[in-house]
């Protein structure tokens, strides 16, 4: 077995190129590196020009969030032997506008995030001296899931509403939403569900189930777009038939 | 640096990547999206076909076998074919949709999603039996 694999990866240098190019790069082949240690492997060895992000290592910051061959991957996550003999293409995540190589401008997703209130919203906040709000194992378990989140943005890149529609609310927000909803110390969902209902909200969502196939964290954001589709249908439908009363 | 016009350190030139127009093929999942986006031009000649198709029931015997007789066309057969296939489509999607749609409980405990699709197979089943008895024996 070759002991080095070929990384295609795409460049993109505004000042230079008017359209991203890809430059090969061989690097180490070892068992235990990831995609993001050949890429790191590149910047300190071969090509210190080369820009991408990434923090942690271990999938928790969701900042290494990349195409690899084709797919939304977390690249620390991600063995480069899996893609052995190679070449392993690594691109900018889909459907974002590329700042520079690997970067990728994630405005758009930080300006719709807090429209759905990501936070524990309380009509009226308890004193202190009452203590935390307490949970039993059962209510956390609600919404532990939809908690798992880290914005990686690798359900965006999935998605083919967001990719046509960037107007679209999209998949981690949505989750994200249905993770305070099921919360059973929050009392916001009406609030929330007043910028779901709107037609980019939840409704584009037309159950491709990328989103839940790509997540590194098993969020399943399909899942929760499903459930909050059924919330706001049933409230919609209440609103209709006691209009003074459902909420 | 004045062929750089619109590039500056604090604002760099974004690349906005072109959608193919046959992005779509790349993945069953995303041929799927369309297919379902394309189905609603032949779910909605399967309502209209069916409105016509009471309208003439309930004019009477004669008006019914006129509209019969009418649609007995290769092609309305043809276009009824895939309207149907699409139907199906549509309906499948639809089961697999409603476990992650709903979460029932029993006895506390939460039933299993596939549960869920698996008794709205046999609900389905049930019912087709059903309107075949109804046509073949009934």
């Amino acid at each position: 077995m070759a002991n080095t694999i070929v990384l295609q990866v795409a460049r993109y240098r505004p000042e230079v190129e008017t359209e991203p190019v890809m430059q090969d790069y061989d690097v180490p082949l070892r068992d235990d590196w990831s995609i993001l240690d050949g890429l790191n492997h590149v910047k300190d060895q071969l090509d210190g020009t080369l820009s991408y992000r990434w923090s942690c290592r271990m999938g928790i910051c969701g900042s290494c969030g990349m195409t690899v061959n084709g797919e939304p991957k977390l690249t620390c996550a991600t063995f480069l032997t899996d893609y052995a003999p190679g070449p392993v293409r690594v691109e900018p995540l889909q459907n974002f506008p590329v700042i520079r190589d690997l970067v990728v401008e994630l405005g758009d997703f930080m300006r719709k995030l807090p429209q759905v209130n990501p936070w524990l919203v309380r009509e009226e906040e308890l004193p202190v001296s009452h203590g935390e709000y307490l949970q039993t194992p059962d209510e956390v378990d609600e919404y532990k899931q939809f908690s798992m989140c880290i914005n990686c943005m690798l359900c965006y890149a999935a998605c083919p509403v967001y990719g046509l529609d960037p107007e679209f609310m999209g998949p981690a927000a949505i989750a994200l939403a249905q993770r305070y909803n099921l919360d059973s110390r929050d009392q916001g969902s009406p609030e929330r569900l007043e910028v779901m209902i709107e037609p980019e909200g939840l409704w584009g969502c037309t159950f491709v189930g990328e989103c839940t196939r790509v997540c590194p964290k098993d969020v399943d954001p399909a899942g929760a777009i499903q459930r909050y589709k059924l919330t706001a249908a049933t409230t919609t439908l209440k609103r209709l038939v006691f209009p003074r009363g459902a909420r | 640096m004045s062929n750089r016009a619109s590039y500056t350190e604090f604002h760099p030139r974004w690349y906005r990547r072109p959608i193919s127009t046959w992005w779509w093929l790349g993945k069953w999942t995303y041929l799927a999206f369309i297919l379902r986006e394309l189905s609603s031009i032949f779910v909605a000649w399967f309502v209209i076909f069916m409105l016509l198709l009471v309208r003439a029931i309930g004019q009477g015997d004669a008006e019914y076998q006129r509209f019969l007789d009418r649609v007995d066309h290769p092609l309305v057969v043809l276009l009824n074919l895939v309207a149907l296939a699409f139907v199906i489509f549509h309906m499948v999607t639809w089961f697999h949709l409603t476990p992650q749609a709903m979460v029932v409980r029993v006895g506390g405990r939460r039933v299993r999603p596939r549960l869920i699709a698996a008794s709205q197979y046999i609900a389905w089943l049930v019912v087709s039996v059903f309107v075949l008895w109804l046509l073949v024996g009934g």
